[in-house]
This record gives structure tokens, sequence and C-alpha cells, in this order.
């Protein structure tokens, strides 16, 4: 939040010492900016604002929407639930998928070609045709998970699945697995300990990175949340929709508390992808 | 050493999850959109060619689609341009700060730009003291227009820039060495090399666009007529539930996405041939 605070004092161009002759590179990247800024701008204005009528700046100041929101049963109820569903999806897609990583990397290089084109489909279809078809083959018979979170864990796998794909294919190639393999091998650890032991540690930061970035897209998820599960088990996106009819000041509150953990998310991720860089540079 | 258990079985679990959440669905859409009352045929199809409420819902996603995604297309352009010439320290904040928008989208976005242009929305009523406009219609097609393109821009940025910081400035040197102007320039040397990322962007920007739902949703529930909303309305709306013609609506949906990308693909590779010769 303190982020987008500071942003205004970048929006006019004139501030830069660029403009002091005509620039128009500057001028339409402050458009630009501007343009970008406004909608974020006003939500925090109207999230901080103890009315903001018909007036340019809001009558006054103050964090009581803020209180409100968090004081708010239904929002905490809400928050957590979005946390279970994020972190059960992470869990099964780090489950499901680093074995197929590690054999793609080590023993079945036609996998990874497989594998570059089935991470294609999340992006090739979108989430309302694929619920299309999630609401009927599991709305029934002998999987009736609609309505449950249990249908949203495994759907969200499938939309995290590029993600974590090459985030841990990428960590790999950058790992020496046969030769630290073998190496833990001769000195006595079965396959499975030599891989928890020692290829899992060396895989952690490229992994971690791809936890936080695929953790911020599934919390602002609103698409599957709302057709295959809807009112029941409200997330965090699907009770900002249902709150549609409160205060803009409350909603505002609530849109700014959503953006600042993605930035806090996203942050942490751009933050740990340098440390690795670094780290392998070295 | 003998492995207990062959290695290609930790792949499985893998495969089931995926079939199962994945390929399932689009399959079971692909074949049930040719299911008419348990027969075969392209019963559903005729009704959404027939029907002008349907085909009015697919000429205002391709509109509001292909419009956004050009003028997004153009800004990001201009945009990318602008920060290969400006300072390093303009170019990485405006880099975050793409980054950061480019997060900012479905529900949280549509509430955001109720409170900046809806009726009583504080750009709209300084606007209006202003005595500049007399009322905003958010709720219109010029109005999803500005949303759809707000959120086309950063993604846009973000997927152009690298092609413009391939751009060596040698080139620019070597061309205007050879005589060439600013326009020769672009002609000859900067829209070629750029086209493909272009070609690919737009096509990017145009899925993205066709496949959006929840700021739509979100602003005005079901009362835009939109693909994705009556696909949705067809499976998880109030009554009339059809899920084989809602199967149809979203098979067309994607094969407009499969049908543009394979006129990029076609157009790049004519491109290609052109150039090689």
């Amino acid at each position: 939040m303190a982020h987008a605070e500071t942003l205004p004092a970048h929006k006019s161009p004139t501030a830069a010492p660029l403009s002091a002759t005509f620039n128009p590179y500057a001028w339409i990247v402050g458009s630009v900016f501007a343009v970008l800024a406004l909608p974020l701008v006003a939500t925090l204005g109207y999230a901080l604002a103890t009315r903001w009528g018909a007036t340019l700046v809001p009558d006054g100041l103050t964090l009581a929407w803020f209180v409100e929101l968090w004081t708010t049963p239904r929002f905490v109820a809400a928050f957590a639930r979005s946390l279970a569903v994020a972190v059960g999806a992470l869990a099964l897609s780090l489950v499901l998928v680093m074995p197929v990583a590690l054999l793609a990397h080590t023993r079945y290089p036609w996998l990874d070609r497989w594998m570059n084109t089935l991470i294609l489909m999340p992006f090739a279809v979108p989430p309302v045709v694929s619920s299309v078809g999630l609401l009927k083959l599991y709305a029934g018979g002998p999987l009736p998970l609609v309505g449950t979170p249990w249908i949203l864990i495994p759907t969200y796998f499938t939309i995290v699945l590029p993600f974590m794909y090459r985030a841990i294919a990428n960590s790999l190639r950058a790992v020496d697995v046969q030769s630290l393999m073998d190496a833990a091998q001769l000195l006595g650890a079965g396959p499975l300990k030599a891989f928890f032991l020692v290829i899992l540690p060396n895989l952690r930061g490229g992994v971690q990175i791809a936890i936080f970035l695929s953790f911020s897209f599934l919390v602002g998820e609103f698409v599957f949340a709302n057709m295959l599960v809807g009112t029941r088990f409200e997330t965090l996106q699907v009770y900002l929709n249902n709150m549609r009819g409160a205060s803009g000041h409350f909603t505002s509150a609530l849109v700014i508390t959503l953006f600042a953990f993605t930035l806090i998310l996203t942050w942490l991720g751009n933050r740990q992808a340098e440390h690795t860089i670094t780290e392998a540079t070295r | 050493m003998k492995a207990p258990l062959p290695a290609w079985l930790w792949l499985v679990p893998f495969a089931v999850i995926f079939t199962a959440f994945q390929l399932a669905p689009m399959a079971w859409v692909a074949i049930s959109a040719f299911n008419v009352n348990g027969n075969w045929g392209l019963g559903h199809f005729q009704e959404i060619a027939q029907s002008a409420f349907f085909r009015q819902a697919i000429w205002k996603s391709l509109t509001i689609s292909l419009v956004s995604s050009a003028i997004g297309l153009v800004i990001a352009t201009l945009t990318c341009h602008a920060l290969v010439r400006s300072g390093g320290r303009l170019r990485r904040a405006m880099i975050a700060f793409t980054n950061m928008t480019s997060n900012f989208a479905g529900v949280p976005l549509a509430f955001a730009f109720i409170i900046l242009l809806g009726a009583n929305g504080v750009l709209t009523l300084a606007l209006q003291r202003l005595g500049i406009i007399e009322d905003v219609r958010l709720y219109s097609t010029g109005g999803l227009i500005v949303i759809y393109t707000w959120f086309q821009i950063p993604l846009g940025i973000l997927l152009l820039f690298p092609a413009f910081a391939g751009l060596k400035a040698e080139w620019r040197d070597a061309a205007s060495l050879l005589g060439a102007g600013r326009i020769a320039y672009w002609q000859r040397i900067g829209l070629p090399v750029l086209w493909p990322a272009l070609a690919g962007t737009f096509t990017v920007l145009f899925a993205n666009a066709m496949g959006a739902y929840a700021t739509v949703y979100a602003l005005v529930n079901t009362s835009y007529n939109l693909m994705t909303i009556r696909i949705a309305n067809l499976v998880a709306g109030d009554l009339f539930l059809e899920p084989n013609l809602a199967s149809a609506l979203a098979l067309i949906l994607v094969m407009l996405l499969v049908l543009v990308t394979l006129v990029q693909q076609w157009l790049l590779r004519r491109s290609a041939q052109h150039g090689s010769r």
C-alpha cells in the first residue's frame, strides 16, 4: 500500500528533470503511467476516505474501512478458505509434477516435449469453457465434487501446471541430477532418500518462485470458484463479488487489501528469483 | 540394483488427475456440442446461427476483443518504443509498475472502474463538474472497451518489451550511414524484426479478451451479451440450463481462438518466405 501511495509523485512527467526540454518519450511513458495508475489511485483514495462525494479530493482520511473489513468474520473466513484451497492445490501440484519433471529430465527426454505441449492447454482453453465440462462431469455420478472445495483443488492444479512445470524443469536443468543421485547412492542412500535429502534442497529456489507466483494467481481466481462452487464455499473473489451492494469505501478497502496481498506475494517471488540468479552466477 | 517398481509408475497419478480435470472436460465439451437430444448432429450450431441473440453475443465478443487488442497493441508499442529511449531508472520503474498492474484483473478491476467511472465515480463527477462530459456509460460497449484496453496495455508491454530491447542500436546506425531515413529504417528493419512479436502479442491479447469473464460479470452480471457470459449462463444460470448448447458455443469460442492463431502463423510463414527470397 505504501507502494501505491507514493505513485502520484511520479505521475506528472513534468516532475522529471528530463522535460526541461520537450521530451516526447517521457510524455508517452508518463501518460500511459497516469492512465494505468488512475483506477488504483482512485480505489486507494476511496478506501482511505471518510466520505468522497462531489469534490475533487476526499473530505478526510481514515483507516476505519480497513478496521471494519478486518473485523468482519465473513471476510476473515473467506480469506482462510482462499488460503486453504491455494495451499491444497499447490501441495497437490508439487506431489504430481515433481516426479514427472524429474523423470523427464533424467530418463525420458520425450516426456519433456510432451509436457511442453500439454502445459499450453490451460492457456488455450478459457476457464469458462473448462467449467462447462467440469460441471457436467462432476455434478453427480461417482464423483459429486461440484459445490464443494474438492473440485477446486485439482482444477487449480491444472491452471498452475504451466508455472510449476516450467519452474521445476528449469531448476533441474541447473543441477547435475545424475551425479548427485549417483553420489548419494554410493554413500548408501536409497533413491527416495537421495531425492529428498539431496535433489530437493537444490531445487528449493526455483520451486519457491513458482509457489509464490502461483499462490497470488490462485488467490485472484474467480471464474472456477464462482461457477463450480459459488457461495457454498465463499472464497475471497466470490466474497468481493457478493459485496457489490455494500459501501464503495468498504469494497475499496477489500480491493486494496487483495491487491496488496498479491503484490507481497509477487514481490517475494521476484526477490527469490533475483536471489537465485545471483547465487547461480556466483 | 533391482528397482521394485518401474519408474514410469510415478507418472500415473499426474496422468490420471490431468486427464480427469483438463482433458476430460475439454473432450466432453467437444463431444456434447454435437449431441442433439441423444442424436448426433449440428442442431446446436444451427440454433446458434439462427438466433439473433447468440449472433449478437459472438459479434460483441469479437468487436470488443479486436478493438481492445488493437488499441492495446498500439499503446503498448508506443510505450515500448518510448521506454527503449528512456533512462534506465524510468524504464525499470515503469516495467515494475506494469508488472504490478498486470496482476490487477477480474473482479477487483471491475470494482475499481466503478469507483472511478461509475455513475457516481470519482472521475465521472470531476469531469461533470468541469463540464467536459454529461455522463459516462461504463456499462456500454464503449465502457467495456475502455476497461478491456486498460488490462491489455500492461500485458502488451510485458510481452513486447523484450522484442524492442532486442532492436540493436548498431542497426539504426548502420541504416543511417547507408542513407536510410527514419521511415526507411522502420519499413526495412524495425518492423520486419518486430513483426513476429507484434503478431504473437496481438494473438495473446485477443485470446485474453475473448476468454475474459470475471470483469464483465462483476460489472454487469449477465446483462451484457458476450460469448463467455452466455456460455456460463447456459450451464450455471437460474433457468433454462442447456449444457449441450453451452458446449457448442464454447467450441465456437475455442475455434475462433484457433483460427486467429492459425492466421497469425500463416502470416508469419508467408513473411518469412518473402524475406528469404
